[in-house]
């Protein structure tokens, strides 16, 4: 994407979430309290999390990877089992994909 | 407990999110500059948009070589939730119409968990104003601040800056898989993981975690909650910042 071409998009993005915010409270008695919706939009946080996880850490363009991202996320897996807090579980992660690549792992 | 007590307890636990929710607003300045995005960008993002999760996700999706349409998408998509917490916030606040677009910009993932955990309608509204103003102000300083540094640093792998995106969309989504009640989330979960791997060899890059929303949309949608199980965990992720999350600090 070009710098001109992100501009764009970050502005329409957050033009969308904005958007979102504001319907919330313009409709609070509508569709948007039922359970099931609330339900569906919650399992969709977590599809699309989990799916930009397994994307974050197996892929390149359009090739599966297996690198020092892999062993890196097993490190923030047990911080996080461990309640570590986000900021530590991300370093913790960084450090040990950059040692692994100073060890020479790809 | 008297009213200026609530209201007090309401601050501190307003306070403490907002520092905790605030210093993370490092890992995603760092990781926005890694994905190509300059430092006025990253800081739009935060400023405009505002919603941890979508801004990770957009980062996330340019940084992969995604098109611009997958990255609106995605942002979009993460951003739904917010519209849901607007029911639960606007009973307690009861804003005037000038300042609804405020309120509405403030509504975020630990706002809307302080200000709906309050014994009374005074402190959830100290604690909605209070947790959205506060992390409002940390998130964007320390996102420059994540920004500044990340550009300092140059090449993104080698200091494990791509392995911290992974670990950040994990503990992002890491509360909402666990704990009781969560075997739905857990296989919506691992059919994500699966339809968005498979499919990333075929399709253009940001498309993959799209049609892995597809999974939770139908899972959603076919599923009947049994009648024990809680409700759904809309807000227990995120105040992502520590598992405990600031219904456990309550006083």
């Amino acid at each position: 994407m070009s710098v001109g071409l992100t501009w764009v998009a970050i502005v329409a993005a957050s033009a969308v979430v904005f958007a979102l915010k504001l319907v919330g409270h313009l409709l609070p008695e509508h569709w948007l309290a039922q359970p099931r919706v609330a339900r569906t939009a919650a399992l969709v946080t977590v599809a699309l999390l989990s799916a930009l996880v397994a994307v974050q850490a197996a892929t390149t363009g359009r090739s599966l990877v297996a690198d020092a991202r892999l062993p890196a996320l097993v490190v923030a897996a047990v911080a996080l089992a461990l309640r570590a807090p986000f900021i530590v579980v991300v370093v913790l992660a960084a450090v040990t994909a950059a040692v692994l690549r100073a060890l020479g792992m790809p | 407990m008297t009213t200026d007590d609530a209201r007090r307890a309401a601050v501190r636990q307003a306070v403490s999110v907002s520092v905790a929710t605030g210093l993370y607003g490092i890992s995603f300045g760092a990781l926005a500059v890694a994905a190509g995005l300059t430092i006025p960008q990253t800081m739009a993002l935060s400023l405009l948009m505002f919603s941890g999760g979508s801004q990770f996700a957009f980062v996330g999706v340019v940084a992969g070589g995604g098109a611009a349409g997958a990255a609106i998408a995605t942002a979009g998509l993460l951003g739904v939730r917010n519209a849901l917490y607007g029911p639960l916030v606007t009973p307690i606040l009861r804003v005037s119409r000038r300042l609804r677009p405020v309120a509405a910009q403030l509504t975020i993932d630990e706002s809307t968990a302080v200000g709906t955990a309050q014994r009374d309608r005074a402190a959830g509204r100290v604690g909605f104003w209070w947790t959205g103003v506060g992390v409002y102000l940390l998130w964007n300083a320390f996102s420059l601040a994540g920004a500044l540094l990340g550009n300092a640093l140059g090449d993104p792998r080698r200091y494990g800056l791509d392995a911290a995106a992974a670990a950040a969309f994990l503990a992002l989504v890491w509360p909402r898989v666990t704990g009781p009640g969560a075997r739905l989330a857990q296989l919506v979960a691992l059919g994500a993981v699966v339809v968005a791997l498979a499919s990333t060899p075929f399709v253009p890059a940001g498309v993959p975690v799209l049609l892995a929303a597809l999974v939770a949309v139908v899972a959603g949608l076919v599923t009947n909650p049994p009648p024990t199980e809680p409700p759904p965990p809309l807000l227990a992720p995120d105040h992502l910042l520590t598992p405990d999350g600031p219904a456990e600090e309550a006083p």
